[in-house]
């Protein structure tokens, strides 16, 4: 690890050069800690432009911590710290000269629990970012029927969009929550287990709803089910932590890591012989 | 899916709710109460008991023994339990005496004096031994408005920035500005009033409206701020992360995500202050003092307010004034009561709304 480390700090000119040309959202050595507990070590990897790309590995190994980096909300823990690269489109987010809220404006998230804002309608909430940030749109409804198709909700909502939105059910909510991150147009949409709590009808929904939005952005979801991560993702990193901090064992190409990943422990997660 | 079912497939079947009281239950525990409070009634007369509190106490006993009676045969859980709630149940009764006390005292000693008049006069022309039917304590209410207007002017935006300083800026400061809140709390209201007769009336050379609203607002800050700042706790951390995830900053989404949320606490949180200083008096009797003329002007001079208003009645000391006082009281009690009400009526409002779009949605999906 440590070794890995070292590389990432001493690059030829030549590899910056191919960094700075790779698009969509790379990572390298990164770390993070909260106080003096190390909970995610030496990450590189790389989420390519249109894709979609599932983080899985059992509970506690880092996984959200990691997606919390790549759109500076890992910041919001008082103690939480980090070391690393965080590339966006070949510069670093981290840069000081970076502003987090327009990092996280390019960078949306989607969070594990539906969140839509309870004083806001539904209409609302959808355009919730773009008033949030100060954008200039002047074409609200069309971007409200877009955002909802998109993020398969239109049809359900379309003669309520007065109604609030917390009196959907939970999956609506979520799309809902998918709707407001479209709205803002994102590069990356991060999602931190974004159907563990919905039903399969819900679940599927919003799968088909990933897909889709992968012909446009980068997709990075965070996933307990591997049947979903096998289903909706087109590159798989594997996570696991040995009671120390959280480091990824694989990345490869999903069907590469379901049928025949190169490591062992991949293999006995990916069949569910523990976690 | 199968088509949905026909209802008059249900026809025969009525809702039921088997966990509910039953009227004959509830008839019989009624009749029981009667019966053993003509028993108590009766042992007030043939013994040393007497009086409300001798038959009170009569009362509980005889309920004490019917409970023990009946639950003799069962176990000694069952028994403990039917004492202990006899005891609770008596405890709230107990807890409720003072405040029907004081409220009885008042609408007793109070009503006399009413006259829809009462509401929209002055006392230039009458004086405090005129009968009822003349003057009023119209120039009170207003004034205690106004002042009470001046300090929510002040204290609500400032008891709301406090609070969000103290939850979501959380800057150095927070421990300083809490315990200054905490401290202010405090302050006893003379203390208060004695603070803005040397800095504003004594400069101004003279009385105010305008000085007793500060006043009040001194002693309101510390309740609007603890609410307001309890109230803006209760907002989940999901929806400022959801904010801040949007690409908002700091205080965008203080203002457009969390504020609106707790819109209903807040407006909670400025009429708890209310009620704090509605009825304060040596504030006012420092800053504003009395007169017996309606004032609309808040640096005119000395202005009148419902307490300064019982207070001097009090002093004058004649049966019609003392009685005027207690009919300020009441008034001051209504208007109190009615602020109270209005706080949970709004408070309330925002959940009944949710339920009501819940409500609403779930017909909406039967229908479709």
């Amino acid at each position: 690890m440590t070794k890995q480390n070292a590389d990432t700090v001493t690059r030829t000119p030549q590899q910056f050069e191919a960094a700075s040309e790779f698009r969509g959202l790379e990572t390298r050595g990164a770390h993070a800690w909260f106080g003096t507990h190390h909970a995610l070590a030496d990450v590189s990897l790389h989420f390519p432009e249109r894709s979609v790309t599932g983080l899985i590995g059992p509970s506690g190994c880092g996984k959200s911590t990691f997606i919390r980096l790549l759109n500076r909300m890992h910041e919001f823990i008082p103690s939480a710290a980090m070391a690393g690269e965080i590339l966006l489109n070949g510069s670093d987010i981290y840069d000081p000269s970076e502003d987090p809220a327009l990092i996280r404006l390019k960078v949306g998230m989607v969070f594990q629990k539906p969140n839509p804002f309870p004083a806001m309608t539904i209409r609302e909430n959808v355009l919730a970012g773009i008033k949030l940030a100060h954008l200039k749109r002047d074409n609200h409804d069309d971007i409200v029927e877009q955002c909802l198709s998109r993020a398969g909700l239109w049809k359900e909502v379309k003669d309520r969009l007065g109604a609030s939105g917390g009196s959907l059910s939970g999956g609506q909510q979520q799309r809902l929550c998918i709707a407001r991150s479209l709205a803002v147009e994102p590069q990356v949409l991060l999602m931190d287990e974004p159907c563990s709590a919905l039903d399969p009808g819900s679940t599927l929904r919003i799968e088909e709803t990933i897909k889709e939005l992968a012909e446009k952005i980068t997709v990075v979801i965070v996933t307990h089910n591997m049947q979903q991560a096998s289903r909706v993702s087109d590159y798989c990193a594997f996570f696991l932590t040995d009671g120390g901090p959280g480091y990824l064992v694989e990345a490869d190409e999903t069907r590469k890591i379901f049928t025949n990943p190169t490591d062992s422990r991949t293999a006995d997660y990916v069949q569910g012989k523990f976690g | 899916m199968n088509s949905v079912p026909a209802t008059d497939q249900y026809l025969g079947i009525e809702p039921l709710r088997p966990w509910a009281v039953t009227r004959s239950t509830n008839l019989k525990n009624f009749s029981r109460s009667i019966v053993f409070g003509l028993v108590a009634f009766l042992v007030t007369i043939m013994t040393p008991l007497a009086n409300i509190d001798g038959w009170a106490v009569a009362f509980l006993l005889i309920n004490v023994a019917w409970v023990v009676g009946r639950t003799s045969r069962l176990g000694v859980k069952e028994r403990r339990d039917a004492v202990l709630r006899l005891v609770f149940t008596s405890l709230a009764v107990l807890a409720f005496v003072p405040w029907l006390s004081i409220f009885l005292t008042v609408l007793l000693k109070g009503y006399r004096a009413i006259y829809p008049g009462y509401f929209f006069s002055d006392m230039r022309t009458s004086t405090p031994e005129d009968e009822f039917n003349i003057g009023g304590a119209g120039h009170a209410i207003i004034g205690s408005l106004i002042m009470v207007a001046i300090a929510t002017v002040i204290t609500l935006p400032l008891g709301i920035l406090s609070g969000i300083y103290l939850t979501e800026v959380r800057g150095r400061m927070t421990f300083l500005v809490r315990f200054i809140v905490q401290s202010m709390a405090g302050v006893p209201s003379v203390v208060a009033g004695l603070f803005i007769f040397t800095t504003i009336v004594q400069p101004m050379g003279k009385y105010s409206g305008m000085a007793g609203g500060l006043a009040l607002a001194v002693l309101m800050l510390p309740t609007v701020s603890r609410t307001a700042e309890e109230v803006l706790k209760l907002v989940p951390d999901d929806l400022r992360s959801a904010g801040y995830a949007l690409g908002a900053r700091q205080w965008r989404t203080a203002i457009m995500v969390v504020l609106p949320t707790v819109k209903s606490g807040l407006i909670t949180a400025g009429i708890l202050g209310v009620a704090r200083v509605i009825g304060e008096t040596a504030p006012l009797l420092l800053t504003s003092l009395n007169t017996n003329g309606f004032v609309w002007n808040p640096v005119g001079g000395t202005v009148a307010s419902l307490p300064t208003y019982i207070f001097s009645m009090f002093m004058y000391g004649t049966e019609y004034s003392t009685s005027r006082a207690w009919t300020g009281s009441l008034v001051l009690l209504a208007l109190v009561f009615g602020f109270f009400v209005l706080a949970r009526r709004l408070s309330t409002t925002a959940v009944q709304n949710a339920k009501t779009d819940s409500r609403k949605a779930r017909k909406l999906k039967k229908k479709s």
